[in-house]
């Protein structure tokens, strides 16, 4: 009974320890280690068959100097500060796209609500690569949206919105969606709609009543939607390579390069370690709000 | 079943020619799609009266509610409250508050917040909503609970809010749409007493709606009896008791014994009822409405039957019958008696002795009887 209960318990510890302690001592490691020309790219490395003095020479040969490097370019910093913004201006965005849609969904007829959830999870379906290619279609110069407001006469020159960070914020927007309006979607769903008739009924609008009521009631979904937004697009690569183009600085791009272009595994590993102890604060918010809520349910 | 005695001062607004109603509903129907809720009912409440809506499930009380909420139209008719027109009103210009089924408190915010939602959506000024909410609190007792959140008090605590919040903006008309249903039975008894004070001390109009008719009896000053969308009877409640207009209605509230068979009217407005081949007629006062020789029906409360071991010889209403069953109450015992033909008849008496040992017993032959004003004869 015992060993059945520890060996249930143990079961996902074993999974985070292989699938994430592991691998993160590698990179922790690999931060720790010098470039060099070889395979693998980086030294040092643990020689076992020396023994004891191995050991010794394999910590005498690691330190911070990368760390101490990323704080010298200027290049680092200013690549995280542009990740956080990006990802909070588009969090922002993908909030205010998010709402209404989740808000219209909770509001619609129950016989409908299945077939809207689906729309909404329907594009995870495709490749998440063509999809962010499709956008390249729609938002280049010679693009249907270049077309289309051509056609209608609205501009006369094609906007240039590929490669441009306007392009990054509507991929962003348009993947991370459906992250935004589940929980949002969660939290409306289940909240009791006399209690937007007892607003009425003690004096508000139908607008104020909405702030007063609802938009406080669907807060902790609202939370969870944009961690759940936000955490993810800090180290977005794929979106800002392919329609940010050069202009825009992200961490994930710079990261990229680190490891394939410079073949500078020490420096990239450092990047990434940095780049997870910025995303802990957020973490520890999320799952903060996640436990209130189920106290608040319970 | 005891029916409420109202103080000496007899409150009945609803039988002074001069007094204009608070309330009319003036051929009011109500339509969803297909379905009629409300079929064209007209209804007059008067000022600080407690009115009780009171029938089965889907008879339409709660829609009739919700209109004077302001939360539906009717499809027909007029609702004035005050002398004002309430078409196109919507429910946040009434000056009317609802005490919701499910209460409908606001989860996020405290007791003290939910009381005081409604005074700070209104244009009393802010120093004067604290002394409110510290009234409303005083009054439903929630002292000591004013900084806790709904979840963190219990279900009557809960109710007591609702109250407090709705009587909060000190509204012409306080709807209360089953209010107690939540409530365990004891709780709930001590509620209504308590909702009864209430609503002397603030003088506001109460709507009550319920499907519970006791409920109705404790607190109303006058019941209106609902079916299929249709107002049947309103009364006060030991009119509705004593003189039900129609089967239904003494059908509904409270026990009773029916007898079907033909009338045939008498002078002093008493009728007889013919109801079984060779058996006495039963003499009982005529009700309203009642057609000679029409198809009708004899009602009788079962506390109004006595039950004897021998024949009485001063009543004009006896049959003599075998005990089916007896259900032991506590405080009354309920006789089930087989007459002649298989009906069953109901007779109560209370227990004002203790019991050691029970005057009659199951198959004990017996006779019942019941004076000749006892019962009614109904048409139908």
């Amino acid at each position: 009974m015992n060993l059945a209960r520890r060996t249930l318990i143990g079961i996902p510890y074993l999974w985070l320890l292989l699938l994430f302690l592991v691998p993160f001592g590698i990179i922790l490691k690999i931060s720790l280690s010098d470039v060099t020309l070889a395979i693998p790219p980086y030294t040092p490395t643990l020689d076992l068959t020396e023994g004891w003095s191995g050991i010794r020479a394999f910590l005498r040969g690691l330190d911070w100097e990368n760390y101490v490097f990323l704080t010298e370019d200027d290049l680092y910093w200013k690549a995280y500060l542009s990740s956080l913004k990006i990802a909070l201006i588009s969090t922002f965005f993908t909030l205010c796209v998010g709402y209404p849609i989740a808000y219209g969904m909770a509001r619609a007829a129950p016989e409908w609500r299945p077939t809207l959830m689906m729309l909404v999870i329907l594009p995870f379906w495709t490749s998440f690569l063509i999809r962010v290619y499709a956008w390249i279609g729609i938002l280049s110069s010679e693009g249907y949206l270049n077309q289309f407001l051509q056609w209608i006469g609205l501009i006369s020159e094609p906007l240039q919105i590929m490669n441009t960070p306007t392009a990054v914020y509507i991929g962003i927007v348009y993947t991370y969606l459906p992250f935004m309006i589940l929980p949002i979607y969660a939290t409306l769903d289940r909240m009791d709609e006399s209690l937007l008739e007892a607003a009425e009924d003690l004096g508000c609008s139908r607008l104020s009543a909405f702030w007063m009521v609802t938009f406080p009631l669907s807060r902790s979904g609202i939370i969870a939607g944009c961690f759940l937004v936000f955490i993810p697009a800090i180290g977005e690569f794929v979106i800002p390579s392919l329609l940010g183009g050069s202009s825009t600085l992200m961490i994930g791009k710079v990261l990229w390069e680190e490891f394939f272009s410079n073949r500078d595994w020490p420096v990239a590993s450092a990047v990434a370690i940095i780049l997870l102890l910025i995303l802990v604060i957020p973490i520890i918010l999320f799952q903060k709000n996640q436990e209130k809520e189920q106290e608040a349910d319970a | 079943m005891k029916p409420a005695v109202k103080p000496a001062a007899v409150f009945a607004p609803w039988e002074d020619e001069n007094e204009t109603p608070l309330i009319r509903f003036d051929g009011v129907t109500k339509r969803f799609g297909d379905f009629t809720a409300i079929d064209n009912v007209d209804l007059s409440i008067h000022r600080k009266e407690f009115y009780a809506l009171l029938g089965p499930s889907g008879c339409g009380k709660t829609t009739l509610m919700r209109m004077l909420a302001g939360f539906e139209a009717p499809s027909e008719g007029t609702i004035t409250i005050g002398g004002q027109d309430m078409k196109g009103i919507p429910p946040n210009r009434r000056e009317v508050n609802m005490m919701f089924q499910s209460y409908a408190l606001f989860p996020h915010l405290s007791v003290w917040d939910n009381i005081a939602f409604g005074l700070r959506r209104s244009d009393m000024p802010k120093d004067q909503i604290g002394e409110r909410v510290k009234e409303m609190l005083r009054l439903t007792r929630l002292e000591q609970f004013a900084r806790r959140k709904p979840h963190q008090i219990s279900g009557g605590q809960r109710q007591r809010v609702a109250l407090a919040r709705a009587l909060a903006k000190a509204p012409k008309l306080l709807l209360l749409d089953e209010p107690l249903g939540a409530l365990d039975a004891k709780l709930r008894q001590d509620t209504q007493f308590e909702l009864m004070d209430i609503q002397e001390k603030t003088e506001t109009t109460f709507v009550i709606v319920t499907h519970d008719q006791e409920e109705a009896m404790t607190v109303a000053s006058r019941v209106a009896v609902m079916d299929n969308g249709k107002v049947i009877q309103v009364d006060t409640p030991p009119r509705i008791y004593e003189n039900p207009k129609s089967v239904y209605v003494a059908d509904f509230i409270g026990d009773v014994n029916l007898i079907e068979g033909r009338a045939t009217l008498k002078d002093a407005g008493l009728a007889s009822l013919t109801w079984a081949e060779g058996a006495p007629e039963i003499i009982a006062t005529a009700g309203e409405g009642l057609v000679n020789g029409a198809k009708a029906t004899f009602a009788v409360r079962p506390e109004k039957v006595a039950i004897s071991a021998e024949r009485p010889d001063d009543r004009n209403n006896v049959v003599h019958g075998r005990i089916h069953d007896i259900a032991y109450l506590g405080n009354l015992s309920t006789y089930h008696v087989e007459i002649a033909g298989g009906q069953i008849i109901k007779a109560q008496t209370a227990n004002n002795r203790r019991l050691s040992r029970r005057s009659f017993t199951w198959e004990d032959e017996v006779w019942l009887s019941w004076t000749d004003t006892a019962g009614l004869v109904l048409a139908g």
